[in-house]
C-alpha cells in the first residue's frame, strides 16, 4: 500500500520511516512524502493510478490540509483515495469541517502510532 | 337736672368700647352693663318722680366711686386722663350741693366762685375729652399698624419656616442622591475590576489555547522519537549486540540500558507535557454539549462521591468528614452537566487536598472536614464548597484563577483546574468567588443565574 504523508515538518518523514521500519522492510507499505499541499497534488498527478492513502496535516503554509482534502475529493472522484487528517488542532471546528469535506478519519497530534497502525490495517482490509 | 349721669354714662360706654381692644377689661363687661342700666334707671326715676333732691347725692356718690375706682384700679389706670378732665367739674358740682344749705357771706362768695369756675371746668372737660379722643385715635392707629406689622412678621416667619423645611428636604434629597451616586461609583469600580480580571482571563485563555496547539507539534516528535528510539535500541540489543566480543558486549549493554532509560524519561516527561496541553485545550474547547435542566443537588452529590472515592482509591490513608446541606428548593437549573460537574470536581479535589495537607502537618485533634451546601436565592442558586484546610494567603488568592498557577508539587497539578472552572462558570454567566482565612478555612462560592440565556 502506498501512503502519502503530507506535513510541512520534514522530521515527519524520519519519524514515519522509523515507526514503520518493519512494515517498510517487509514491503507491506511504501511511503511517499510531501511538505506542502501543492507538492502533494503534483505527486498525485504523476502517480494517478496508484492506490494511495493520504495522511495530511491541516496547518501548513500555502495550501492547507483542508484545501488539499477538498481538491482531492473533487478531482479524484473514482475511486476516491482515503484521506486521514492528522492535526494538532483537534478542536470541533476543524473536525467538523474535515468531516464535511469528506475526510475518512481524523487524528490528533501527538500521533499515537499504535492507533494509526490499527486504522491502517482496517483500511487495508476494507 | 344734673350733668353727672351723662358724664358717668358716657365714661362707662367708653370703657365698654375700650374693653374690645384691652383684654383686661373684658371680665368687667357685666359690671359696665349693670352700671349703665343703673344710671339709666336712676335717671328715669329722677325725671319721672322729680326726685332730684335724693338722687343727685347718688350721682355724687357714683362720680366719687368712678373717680376713685379709676385712680385705684390698675386696669383702669390708662383712663386717669379722662378723670383729670372730669375731676374739676365733679368737685364743683359736689361742692355746690354741699354748701347749698349755707347762707353765710363766706359760702355765698364760694358759691359765686364755683359759678364762675363752672364754665371753666366744663371747657376743661370738653377740651381734654377732645384731646383724649384724638390721642386714642392716634394710639389706635399705631396699634393697628403694629398689628399689621406683627401679621406681616408672622407671615414672614411662616415663610421662613417653610423655606427651611424645603431646604432641609432638598438637602436630604441631595445627600441621598450623593450616597446613591457613591454606591453606584463603588459598584462601577468593582465591575470594572471584575471586567479587567475576566478580560485578562479571557486573553490568557486564548493565548493558552494557541500555545497549547503549537506545542503539540514538537511534542509529537519528542514523544514518538523517544518511543521509536527505545524500540531501535531494543532491536540493537537483540541483534547486532551479540556480534560484539563478550567483553565489549557488557559495556555496550550498560550504555544501551542507560540510553533506554533516558529515552523513557524523555517520553515520560513528554507525556506529562501532553497532559498539561490537553488540559489547556479544554479552555478553548467550545462547549459543544447542550445545556439541559440538571438537578444541581444530585450533580453535587454525584461528584462529591466521585472525588472522595477517587482520592480513596489513590491513597488508602485519605480520610475526611463530609458535611452536606442541600436546599431542596434549588431544583433543576439549565447547565451543561459535564462542565459544571468538572467545576465541582475541581473544587472538591482541591478541598480534600487542602485538608489532607493540613492533616499531614497537624496530627492529633485536627478533623479534616469538607462541607458542601446549596442555596436557592431569588434569581440564582449558590453552591458553597468549604474546607477547614490551611486557607490561601492573600497574595496567592489573587492568582488562583490564572492558568498554570498551582501550589501543588510538580507533577501533581497542572494549575488549570480553577482556571478552567472559572471559564466554565463564566460561560454559564455565573460567578465564582473565594473567601479564605489563612490557617483556618477556604470557601468557594459559585452562583449560577436561573434565567440563563441559551447560547445561540
Amino acid at each position: 500500500m502506498k501512503i502519502l504523508v503530507v506535513d510541512d515538518e520534514p522530521d515527519m518523514q524520519t519519524l514515519f520511516q522509523q515507526r514503520f521500519r518493519k512494515e517498510i522492510k517487509e514491503h507491506k507499505v511504501d511511503f511517499a512524502f510531501a511538505i506542502s499541499g501543492e507538492e502533494a497534488l503534483s505527486y498525485l498527478n504523476k502517480h494517478e493510478h496508484e492506490a494511495v492513502l493520504i495522511l495530511s496535516d491541516i496547518n501548513m503554509p500555502g495550501m492547507s490540509g483542508l484545501e488539499l482534502l477538498q481538491h482531492i475529493k473533487e478531482k479524484y472522484a473514482v475511486p476516491p483515495p482515503v484521506v486521514m487528517m492528522i492535526t494538532a488542532y483537534g478542536d470541533s471546528e476543524n473536525y467538523n469541517q474535515a468531516m464535511r469535506l469528506g475526510a475518512d478519519d481524523f487524528l490528533t497530534k501527538p500521533i499515537d502510532f499504535a492507533v494509526l497502525k490499527e486504522k491502517l490495517k482496517i483500511e487495508n482490509n476494507a | 337736672m344734673s350733668l353727672e349721669p351723662f358724664i358717668a354714662f358716657l365714661y362707662i360706654l367708653h370703657l365698654r368700647k375700650s374693653s374690645k381692644t384691652f383684654a383686661s377689661l373684658q371680665q368687667w363687661d357685666k359690671v359696665f352693663i349693670g352700671l349703665l342700666l343703673a344710671i339709666a334707671f336712676l335717671f328715669v326715676i329722677e325725671v319721672v318722680f322729680s326726685a332730684g333732691f335724693i338722687i343727685k347725692w347718688l350721682w355724687h356718690l357714683l362720680m366719687l366711686f368712678i373717680i376713685t375706682a379709676t385712680f385705684k384700679l390698675p386696669e383702669l389706670s390708662r383712663f386717669k386722663t379722662i378723670m383729670l378732665a372730669v375731676l374739676p367739674l365733679a368737685v364743683i358740682l359736689l361742692l355746690k350741693d354741699l354748701i347749698k344749705p349755707f347762707t353765710d357771706q363766706f359760702f355765698v362768695s364760694i358759691k359765686n366762685l364755683l359759678n364762675y369756675t363752672f364754665p371753666l371746668a366744663t371747657t376743661w372737660l370738653i377740651a381734654l375729652s377732645i384731646i383724649w379722643t384724638r390721642q386714642q385715635k392716634a394710639l389706635e392707629k399705631e396699634r393697628q399698624l403694629r398689628l399689621a406689622e406683627e401679621q406681616q412678621h408672622k407671615i414672614v416667619e411662616a415663610r421662613k419656616m417653610e423655606l427651611e423645611l424645603l431646604v432641609a428636604e432638598r438637602t436630604a434629597q441631595l445627600t441621598r442622591q450623593k450616597e446613591e451616586l457613591e454606591n453606584a461609583l463603588v459598584d462601577l469600580q468593582t465591575t470594572q475590576k471584575q471586567l479587567i480580571q475576566s478580560e485578562k482571563m479571557a486573553s490568557l485563555g486564548e493565548l493558552t489555547a494557541g500555545i497549547a496547539h503549537e506545542i503539540q507539534n514538537p511534542l509529537n516528535f519528542v514523544n514518538n522519537f523517544s518511543e521509536v528510539s527505545v524500540e531501535l535500541l531494543d532491536e540493537l540489543k537483540d541483534g547486532p549486540l551479540h556480534n560484539l566480543p563478550q567483553a565489549e558486549q557488557e559495556e555496550v549493554e550498560v550504555i544501551i540500558n542507560n540510553l533506554t532509560q533516558n529515552l523513557e524519561k524523555i517520553n515520560h516527561h513528554g507525556k506529562r507535557a501532553d497532559a498539561i496541553v490537553k488540559g489547556m485545550l479544554q479552555h478553548s474547547r467550545s462547549s459543544s454539549a447542550e445545556k439541559e435542566p440538571t438537578d444541581i443537588n444530585a450533580l453535587v452529590d454525584e461528584y462529591l462521591r466521585l472525588s472522595y472515592h477517587g482520592l480513596r482509591a489513590k491513597d488508602k490513608l485519605f480520610n475526611a468528614s463530609i458535611k452536606t446541606n442541600f436546599d431542596e428548593n434549588v431544583g433543576a437549573v439549565e447547565v451543561v452537566p459535564q462542565d459544571i460537574g468538572r467545576v465541582f470536581l475541581n473544587l472538591l479535589n482541591n478541598a480534600f487536598y487542602a485538608v489532607t495537607e493540613k492533616k499531614k502537618n497537624l496530627a492529633g485533634t485536627y478533623e479534616p472536614t469538607v462541607s458542601v451546601s446549596t442555596r436557592r436565592l431569588d434569581d440564582a442558586i449558590e453552591i458553597v464548597v468549604k474546607d477547614n484546610g490551611n486557607g490561601i494567603p492573600q497574595v496567592v488568592a489573587e492568582k488562583i484563577f490564572q492558568p498554570f498557577f498551582t501550589t501543588k508539587p510538580t507533577g501533581q497539578g497542572t494549575g488549570l483546574g480553577l482556571s478552567l472552572s472559572y471559564d466554565i462558570i463564566k460561560a454559564h454567566e455565573g460567578e465564582i468567588k473565594v473567601e479564605t482565612k489563612e490557617g483556618e478555612c477556604t470557601e468557594f462560592t459559585i452562583s449560577l443565574p436561573l434565567n440563563i440565556i441559551p447560547d445561540i
